[in-house]
């Protein structure tokens, strides 16, 4: 268990730079999860915590201590990889093992820790298997073993769950977010799915083309998020984005006219003038839509029971309905937004701040 | 049952003992190769290369340049310090001839023997160990029952040695051998099958397939199962008969293993040596002295050891080989392309 | 499925079952010519490629007398003695053939001029006389083991068999990890000059011993290696088919697992002996499968380096003694058998592997 510290962490190959300077801190126990899109350098990042690609420029310190220069097996971290990894030609045992006798481990150490871990990960049938003997999920679990019984000083998961089918990945995470619990280990873990990493983050770095664009709680980057970008990979389905004109700006209100649509009331924003155009962002969860009156024409409607979706033009705007609806392509309606509900970006992406949406 | 576990434990006990002594012998490069990992950082990849590198710059690039060196020098000498440069002599001595066309009018006579004969050979040879090896391969892709079997006994003589091949054919071809036994009993008179020119010769190329075309027919038999089914019963589909499938289907998409199968099959039959220099000795005369039987006598087994004409021969060789391998690269490129 | 129904159809056509077993090929038409024409090639073919080597092993266990013969026989006859009750010694059987006794076997005890007396086993007090051209011996059955015997205690067959045992052996170990080094630098090393090295070991394709003889034979009296079974051992052990063979199998074993392994603190070179090399078991098979080919059957390269007696492989001993032999076919016959004995039985027992281990090899 220890933390983490990245300072101003760079990494070129040849002439291409992947990341751009990146600065996190990682407290003693806590869930980290890094996403973003593919290729964003989220994975490239975390070679370089443990090692496996080196560091161009910045530093890397783990409980204090400067790593940047130290090999990848001595910086005390285990790695849970994509495709696993296991060793397919040892037994689930040996796989467990191998690390441990690397490092000279007394065999009756070794035989504990892997009894140990074999429990609680439901192992202990299938410690003479190999991993093509084993299904998606033991595989899995047989990986996570393999680190736990190492017991580094931080987990490292790189899209550990991507190789595994819909059900399965919604047990394991629930099994994940539950080992973190049991260990209090300092974990760090990659994926491209914001779900994975609402579910189980206690800290969200999203990162996209090898720049941090916000780090915070889970909550915190759905409520309010630094950028278009954040806005846009946090939250599912993706949240509407309108263009809009100001035209008052208040103390009390921001009055704005989003194009093709109407006027609309967002919260007071500071430093608005008329005439400013910016980007509304509304989640679909949020957008209320009213039954004629004019605005927004029905494109499509998905009907899945519990709720509804409904596709509506201009501008392909998604609007999340509780429950079951009876609207129809075709249907004229109107659209409604909480004002502290919405979310206003400039030209280049930022989010206007908002006091209001805090205190919300 | 009672006997079986014994036996398991014996294999057991010899599995583990392999096993320890590998992870043994192993573990005694463990420091020092830790210690090179430290201090070299990636130059460590070239200590793994490093070994190969070694053999191959001493016993293959080393020689190359040697060869040529040898090829233009003179003297019984071996160590090439020793040796006069006399430029294009050993070539043209080689070389020179009243007749090309008649190797008895050259300085050397015997290498224009090998390089005819050699010629000879590889036509021959070639053309018909392919053919075969296309039918066998044709005829085993059918998925005949025992197929396994089959393509098993075509391939076992590849496995035997040269010598191995020579002495079972020259057992059977010599006078009182099985051959001239049947003929005998046949009613024919017995033939001296290895004493003939014509008759040697033929017998030559004959050995030399019966020894290869296995490895061909491997080759080939790949080549064809790779060829996917789906395409033949598309085929069936659009009525194209057994004939014309053969023709615009197997045979274009066979053509890769092919041009590879005709390249190796000629490169080794342009070196052609081993079982023929057990089975007739290059003779009767020169009937059937090869190329490489040219540089090996004039180079080892004269009792003067004329180092620089069989160098001067071996490059002349690679030269014919260069040809050929740049042929099959040119050949592969434009069956990818 | 389809073979099913064939199969069924076929009986109402009056074919015999041996024949539908036959026919039963795995297309989906019943057996038409061209199937009759491939089984007859193979069989043929089969037969071709065997009978020579069954023909061999034959000869091998006749006498020098039996080989003799002709026209030859197909098995291993000798002449049949039989022992006479009051008659120390054994006395040669032979069959009469005209007069009184036509069709008895009996035994020749004595011959005078062209009369021969002789005496039936189960009679053995009467003397009869029979002219010798009335009569032919009697053959039986009997392999002459003592060929063998006579090979391995008359020549040195034991030294010339360890001395190729022990290249192939150590020659093979030595081109498996050489060539896994070097393939597994290529593979997953990224370093200056990879591309270079790679390169230039391809090119080694091109230049097959042979044309290198003269050369090589100055580096290997150079490093001493002349008439040594290590001067046989050196030159082969760097194979570019090796490198290229495990290399590119290499590149399918995912860089992950060398991670994971890094990961699991260890070093490079345990990386490759404890990781590596296990996963690349198969592509190390066909490369060991050639090497003991190449090794155990090697002849110009040997002739050359090797030329005192008690370093000769089993090859150079066999051609040797082709030369000096002449006479004794029937041990000549005997050590081609034993020399081509160990191959046979590995490829018995290897048999599937070795030629889908080939196939696979040849097409890349």
């Amino acid at each position: 268990m220890a933390n983490l510290t990245l300072h101003d962490v760079r990494k070129r190959f040849d002439d291409v730079h992947v990341i751009h300077g990146v600065d996190l801190e990682v407290r003693d126990g806590e869930f980290v999860v890094f996403v973003g899109p593919s290729g964003c350098g989220k994975s490239t990042l975390l070679r370089m915590i443990c090692g496996l690609e080196a560091t161009t420029s910045g530093d890397i310190h783990i409980d204090g201590r400067r790593v940047n220069d130290l090999p990848a097996a001595q910086r005390g971290l285990a790695m849970v990889f994509q495709s696993y990894a296991l060793y397919p030609h040892m037994t689930v045992r040996q796989n467990m093992a191998f690390g441990l006798e690397n490092i000279g481990t007394p065999r009756n150490e070794i035989d504990a820790r892997i009894g140990e871990a074999a429990r609680m990960l439901r192992l202990d049938q299938l410690l003479t298997r190999r991993p093509t003997q084993l299904s998606g999920g033991q595989r899995q679990r047989v990986a996570i073993g393999r680190a736990i019984v190492r017991e580094p000083k931080i987990f490292l998961f790189d899209e550990p769950l991507s190789n595994l089918d819909a059900e399965l990945r919604v047990s394991m995470r629930a099994e994940l977010a539950q080992l973190h619990r049991r260990l209090e280990a300092t974990m760090i873990y990659v994926t491209h799915d914001q779900v994975e990493a609402m579910t189980m983050a206690d800290k969200i770095v999203v990162l996209q083309s090898g720049r941090v664009e916000q780090v915070g709680p889970p909550l915190e980057l759905y409520n309010s998020p630094a950028n278009r970008f954040v806005a846009g990979f946090i939250g599912s389905p993706r949240m509407n984005f309108l263009p809009a004109r100001v035209v008052t700006a208040t103390q009390d209100a921001t009055l704005l006219e989003l194009e093709d649509i109407g006027p609309v009331t967002a919260p007071p924003r500071a430093g608005l003038r008329s005439g400013d155009q910016l980007t509304l962002g509304i989640r679909p969860e949020h957008l209320e839509i009213v039954p004629g009156g004019t605005g927004a024409t029905v494109q499509a409607v998905e009907q899945l029971g519990g709720l509804s979706y409904v596709r509506l033009s201009p501008h392909d705007i998604v609007a999340q309905i509780h429950g079951q609806t009876r609207l129809a392509p075709g249907d004229a309606v109107s659209l409604r937004m909480a004002p502290d509900l919405v979310h206003l970006f400039d030209a280049e992406g930022i989010a206007l701040p908002a006091a209001l949406l805090i205190a919300a | 049952m009672a006997e079986a576990r014994p036996l398991n434990l014996v294999r057991m006990m010899a599995g583990r003992g392999l096993a320890a002594a590998y992870a043994g012998t192993m573990n005694i490069l463990e420091l020092p190769m830790r210690v090179a990992q430290r201090s070299l950082g990636p130059g460590l990849a070239w200590l793994f290369v490093g070994p190969n590198l070694i053999v191959f710059s001493l016993f293959t690039f080393l020689p190359i340049v040697l060869n040529i060196w040898y090829a233009f020098s003179g003297s019984t000498n071996l160590l090439p310090s020793q040796r006069p440069w006399v430029g294009l002599d050993n070539m043209r001595a080689l070389l020179s001839c009243q007749n090309h066309f008649d190797p008895s009018s050259c300085q050397r006579d015997l290498f224009w023997h090998g390089v005819y004969n050699t010629l000879e050979f590889v036509v021959l040879q070639v053309t018909l160990m392919v053919a075969l090896s296309l039918i066998t391969a044709l005829a085993l892709n059918k998925k005949v029952i025992g197929q396994g079997f089959f393509r098993a006994a075509f391939f076992y003589p590849v496995l035997l040695s040269p010598v191995v091949v020579a002495l079972i054919w020259k057992w059977i071809l010599q006078r009182n051998g099985v051959l001239n036994g049947v003929i005998l009993s046949a009613g024919g008179t017995p033939f001296d099958w290895l004493l003939d020119a014509r008759s040697a010769f033929s017998w030559t190329v004959f050995v030399s397939i019966w020894a290869h075309m296995g490895f061909y027919t491997l080759i080939l038999l790949a080549g064809l199962q790779a060829i996917p089914r789906d395409v033949y019963e598309a085929a069936e589909m659009d009525a194209a008969p057994p004939w014309t499938r053969f023709r615009r289907i197997t045979l274009p998409l066979l053509m890769p293993s092919f041009l590879v199968v005709v390249v190796l099959a000629l490169i080794r039959a342009v070196q052609i040596f081993d079982e023929v220099f057990v089975l007739t000795g290059g003779g009767p005369g020169t009937a059937t002295t090869y190329l490489v039987q040219f540089i090996y006598e004039t180079g080892f087994a004269q009792q003067i050891r004329e180092y620089g004409m069989a160098s001067a021969a071996s490059l002349l060789l690679a030269a014919v080989l260069m040809l050929l391998t740049l042929a099959q690269l040119r050949l592969v490129r434009r069956g990818n392309g | 499925m389809a073979d099913a129904t064939e199969a069924s159809a076929v009986p109402a056509r009056g074919m015999s079952r041996a024949a539908i077993f036959v026919a039963a090929t795995r297309g989906r038409h019943g057996a038409d010519w061209t199937d009759w024409a491939s089984y007859v090639y193979l069989v043929f073919g089969t037969l071709l490629m065997f009978v020579p080597v069954a023909w061999l092993a034959l000869s091998s266990l006749k006498t020098q007398a039996g080989l003799d013969q002709m026209p030859p026989t197909v098995l291993p006859y000798e002449p049949a003695r039989a022992a006479l009750p009051g008659r120390p010694g054994e006395f040669p059987l032979f069959r009469v053939t005209k007069g009184d006794h036509a069709g008895q076997e009996l035994a020749e005890v004595r011959r005078i001029g062209l009369q021969a007396q002789m005496v039936d086993p189960a009679a053995p007090a009467a003397v009869i006389r029979v002219p010798v051209s009335d009569r032919e011996p009697v053959m039986r059955l009997h392999a002459a083991w003592d060929n063998y015997s006579a090979v391995v205690s008359r020549f040195d067959f034991l030294l010339y068999f360890w001395n190729s045992l022990f290249i192939t052996v150590v020659a093979t170990v030595i081109t498996l990890l050489f060539n896994a080094m070097a393939a597994f630098a290529l593979s997953k090393y990224n370093f200056r000059g990879r591309g270079t090295v790679f390169a230039l070991i391809l090119a080694t394709l091109m230049v097959p011993p042979t044309i290198i003889l003269v050369p090589n034979y100055l580096i290997a009296s150079q490093l001493g290696l002349v008439n040594s079974l290590w001067g046989v051992i050196w030159p082969g052990v760097a194979t570019p088919t090796g490198v290229f063979l495990l290399r590119q199998y290499m590149l399918t074993i995912p860089d992950e697992l060398l991670d994971a392994a890094r990961m699991d603190n260890a070093s490079e070179w345990r990386l490759f002996w404890r990781i590596m090399l296990p996963l690349s078991a198969p592509a190390l098979a066909v490369l060991a499968i050639f090497s003991v080919m190449w090794r155990w059957n090697e002849f110009l390269w040997p002739l050359v380096v090797l030329s005192r007696s008690e370093n000769f492989t089993l090859q150079l001993a066999l051609n040797s003694f082709q030369g000096e032999l002449t006479t004794s076919w029937n041990l000549l016959l005997a050590m081609t058998v034993l020399t081509l004995l160990p191959i046979t039985l590995i490829f018995l027992v290897l048999q599937r592997h070795i030629t889908q281990g080939i196939a696979s090899a040849g097409v890349k």
